[in-house]
């Protein structure tokens, strides 16, 4: 007997497979032309940050910054779409299919696919010759915590909200914010100090700070485990805010 | 494995309530559907019928009596409840992103039915609701009726013992009823216990063999279609329009015909054990209306004479 | 704006798409649909902020083709400010406009009136020029109040700003009429971001592969950026001109375009 957790993940991936398309510029294409603009762009006028030079440097920024922006911006839209619009979940609600495994079967969804993004990513960066270290083959890992622990909150977030115009204000004030920010372009360290702790408290900076110590061999600014921590915390928080809100959201 | 099924009702509920804030939506119903029934839930909307079905269904939970399906609690058993429930919701949930076939052997899976299993079971299942055709297609090119049919499908994916349909005709044209009550009373020869809602008096009577009336959160008759009708109506009804005089003013002139007259806005209603004999008695009266039309009697006029409203307005 | 709809399109557009055309007449009444408008603002302003002074600070300092040397941050904000008249034009006359033609009948019920096409086209490209201006406008004062630019260069390259909301505003609505539906908006946004990365915004297109900046030198917002550097540089040259001349025939082809496309989608 299917797991129904692993039903509801098939679910996903079957729409996936209709819709798959769209997704390729965004997941594989601009992440690259994104490293080219800059890293290379600018990168050349830019010559050595932290004793590396700006490719390198920005390379594990962008890698995390693409599991960030594709677990936002995969758990807007479409989930609040399942709840309004498809109704899937009440769907999901009349079947043996619990509140805990549509949940997790979306997450895990999400998951797959920013690993996927990635993993081609991390290959692609390999070919530019800006992974200095064999601990960026854990990238993934970090990845992949960081996206649970955005998912499960915006997805969250998604299942309380009526209107989608909150995702255009969740973009502008949280998104692009954290990721021009948070340590992907240049040292959270120029920041003046009043603006210091908000890149501290977004979750993305921890995630550069964990990616940029694997791929260039270093340690991280604050000890791995407290890093880690951080990631956890948000995703376990967002995980129980997701419970309640789905459960409110199907309750009657 | 030795479960006692046979003399155990499907569905019970004691005192069941649902009140949402100062509202209450469902004011304390006593239920009991045996294996094998069709049973209907008959009023207009906002009499609790919906609310009634959610906490049946085990997607919201009572706000205060008893209720069990299949002897188990709703509130504890939820998961293990709707495992043996198909249930097919009063708005179409089907995914618009997925083909037909899709959706059934989607919905299969989240049952835990095997891949294989799934697929069979779709088969089988376009081929009852003859969409066979459409197998491929996606959901949103499909007529009314077609989703409709496909909705009752997927909530078969399971081989569930106790099927519930909230209102499942309700937007459809005349044909698409038909066919789609003509494939319900296929599951109903089958043995499938069928539990629904309508506010349609001809869907409840074509399709039930025992129902409750509802309004305002409470059962205010019940029986089969017939004995309701024995019960609170007569045999015949006689409808009659009088043109332009208003047809509170003409009741007085009836009294003494059939048992009752009731005033509607547009006409009067004549309830009376034999229609031709009354229509004379009207002409003999020097009455002259300007259509009569004798019928049947039907749950409108049962449902009408209990609530003093009519189901459709 | 452009990696808001980056964001946005990671998504199964057909739903987005379903989703959003049922709130869109919400969201266009309700005061939420002013604060989205305002925020639209702080996306240049942020890029600027991130890669013009963040990034400019590793940079330090780059030398003009003319010569001159200036912060990274004085070369990047001209761009930003292009961008910003870009994607203010476009916000209205692709996604919003799309929606009027296709999904409100806006125009449809419109054109009953004797109003003709080329009058909406230039109604719909004044209302996307409203807000364009305003975000152009406000971005320029922060760019005096920041020293990136002179007060009076910014005044001069206002008017060069409305150029490019007119260009881009004109051929965004000629796009739109030959939408099928909302996936292609996907494609759109797409070939905006690229544009947004590599029309010699955040470095000079002389840096570039010869084949890579002959192919920037053919689209359209390699003709905004240096056109508005040029005036916010306060280095006019005679070379101006002819991106004057480009976006110019931007704006006349894109609205003859979109005028006849709508006379011939809604007048058949």
């Amino acid at each position: 007997m299917a797991h129904p957790t692993v039903a509801v993940l098939e679910r996903n991936l079957t729409v996936y497979r209709r819709v798959w398309r769209a997704s390729v510029m965004s997941s594989f294409v601009l992440p690259v032309l994104f490293l080219l603009s800059i890293g290379l762009g600018v990168g050349g006028y830019v010559g050595e940050v932290g004793g590396v030079d700006y490719l390198a440097w920005i390379v594990p920024g962008v890698l995390a910054v693409t599991a960030f922006q594709m677990a936002v911006g995969e758990c807007t839209y479409a989930v609040l779409g399942d709840f309004k619009w498809v109704r899937s979940y009440h769907a999901m609600r009349a079947t043996p299919v619990a509140i805990r495994d549509m949940i997790a079967g979306w997450l895990l969804y999400i998951l797959l696919r920013v690993e996927i993004a990635v993993v081609v990513f991390l290959g692609v960066t390999a070919a530019f010759g800006a992974l200095r270290s064999p601990w960026a083959l854990v990238t993934p890992l970090i990845a992949g915590l960081l996206a649970l622990s955005v998912a499960a909150p915006v997805t969250a977030f998604a299942a309380t909200i009526e209107h989608d115009t909150y995702f255009a204000l969740l973009f502008r004030f949280v998104m692009i914010p954290s990721t021009l920010f948070a340590g992907v372009f240049f040292p959270v360290e120029q920041l003046p100090d009043v603006i210091k702790p908000l890149a501290y408290a977004s979750p993305l900076w921890h995630a550069v700070e964990l990616c940029r110590a694997a791929t260039l061999g270093g340690a991280p600014p604050w000890p791995v485990l407290l890093h880690v921590a951080y990631l956890a915390a948000f995703a376990v928080a967002g995980l129980a805010w997701a419970g309640r809100a789905f459960r409110a959201r199907l309750q009657d | 494995m030795f479960q006692l099924v046979s003399d155990q009702p499907l569905i019970l509920a004691r005192g069941l309530a649902k009140r949402f804030g100062d509202f209450t939506a469902v004011d304390g119903i006593d239920v009991s559907v045996a294996p094998g029934e069709a049973f209907g839930f008959l009023g207009p909307n906002g009499a609790g019928k919906s609310s009634t079905m959610r906490m049946i269904s085990c997607v919201s939970l009572p706000t205060s009596g008893e209720l069990r399906i299949f002897g188990m609690d709703p509130a504890v058993d939820g998961s293990a409840i709707r495992a043996r429930l198909g249930v097919c919701p009063q708005l179409d949930n089907l995914d618009p992103d997925l083909s037909v076939r899709e959706n059934l052997t989607t919905y299969a899976r989240y049952f835990g039915l095997s891949r294989a299993e799934a697929r069979r079971r779709a088969d089988e299942l376009l081929e009852f609701a003859r969409l066979t055709e459409k197998a491929g297609s996606r959901v949103e090119p499909l007529s009314g009726g077609m989703k409709r049919r496909l909705t009752i499908a997927r909530a078969m994916v399971n081989d569930p013992e106790l099927v519930l349909l909230d209102e499942p005709t309700t937007g459809l044209d005349p044909q698409a009823r038909h066919l789609l009550w003509e494939r319900l009373f296929r599951l109903k020869q089958q043995g499938t216990t069928l539990v629904l809602t309508t506010h349609y008096m001809d869907e409840a009577e074509q399709l039930c063999d025992r129902l409750v009336v509802m309004d305002g959160g409470r059962i205010v008759a019940e029986g089969s279609p017939r004995a309701l009708i024995e019960t609170y109506s007569t045999a015949e009804v006689v409808e009659l329009r009088f043109g332009q005089i208003r047809p509170a003013d003409i009741v007085g002139k009836l009294e003494g015909i059939g048992e009752r007259a009731d005033p509607l806005p547009d006409r009067v209603l004549l309830y009376t054990a034999d229609g031709d004999a009354a229509v004379a008695e009207v002409t003999r009266r020097g009455l002259q209306p300007s259509s009569v039309l004798v019928r049947r009697s039907t749950l409108e006029d049962v449902f009408l004479h209990l609530t003093g409203r009519t189901l459709v307005d | 704006m452009v990696s808001t709809m980056l964001a946005v399109r990671r998504l199964a557009p057909r739903r987005v798409g379903a989703v959003i055309n049922r709130n869109m007449g919400a969201l266009r009444s309700g005061p939420s649909y002013w604060l989205v408008l305002l925020s639209g603002f702080f996306e240049p302003l942020l890029y600027l902020l991130s890669i013009g002074v963040g990034v400019g600070a590793l940079v330090g300092e780059l030398r003009l083709d003319s010569g001159r040397v200036v912060s990274y941050a004085v070369f990047v904000a001209p761009a930003m400010l292009a961008v910003s008249a870009m994607s203010g034009a476009l916000a209205e006359t692709t996604f919003n406009f799309f929606f009027k033609m296709k999904y409100q009948k806006t125009f449809e019920a419109i054109l009953a009136t004797p109003v003709r096409p080329m009058e909406i086209a230039l109604g719909e490209l004044s209302w996307a020029l409203v807000r364009g201006s305003l975000y152009t406008g406000v971005f320029l004062v922060v760019m005096v109040a920041l020293g990136l630019a002179s007060a009076g260069w910014a005044l001069l390259a206002f008017p060069a700003t409305i150029l490019v909301g007119l260009a881009f505003g004109a051929v965004g609505m000629a796009v739109s009429t030959l939408m099928r539906g909302w996936q292609d908006f996907d494609l759109l946004s797409t070939g905006q971001f690229a544009l947004f990365l590599f029309s010699g915004t955040f470095s000079p297109v002389g840096d570039y592969p010869a084949v890579l900046e002959a192919l920037v030198q053919a689209t359209p917002l390699y003709h905004a950026v240096e056109l508005v550097r040029g005036v916010v540089l306060g280095e006019l040259a005679a070379g101006l001109l002819v991106h004057v001349a480009y976006l110019a025939v931007m704006t006349v082809a894109g609205l003859l375009f979109a005028a006849r496309r709508l006379e011939r989608l809604l007048c058949p």
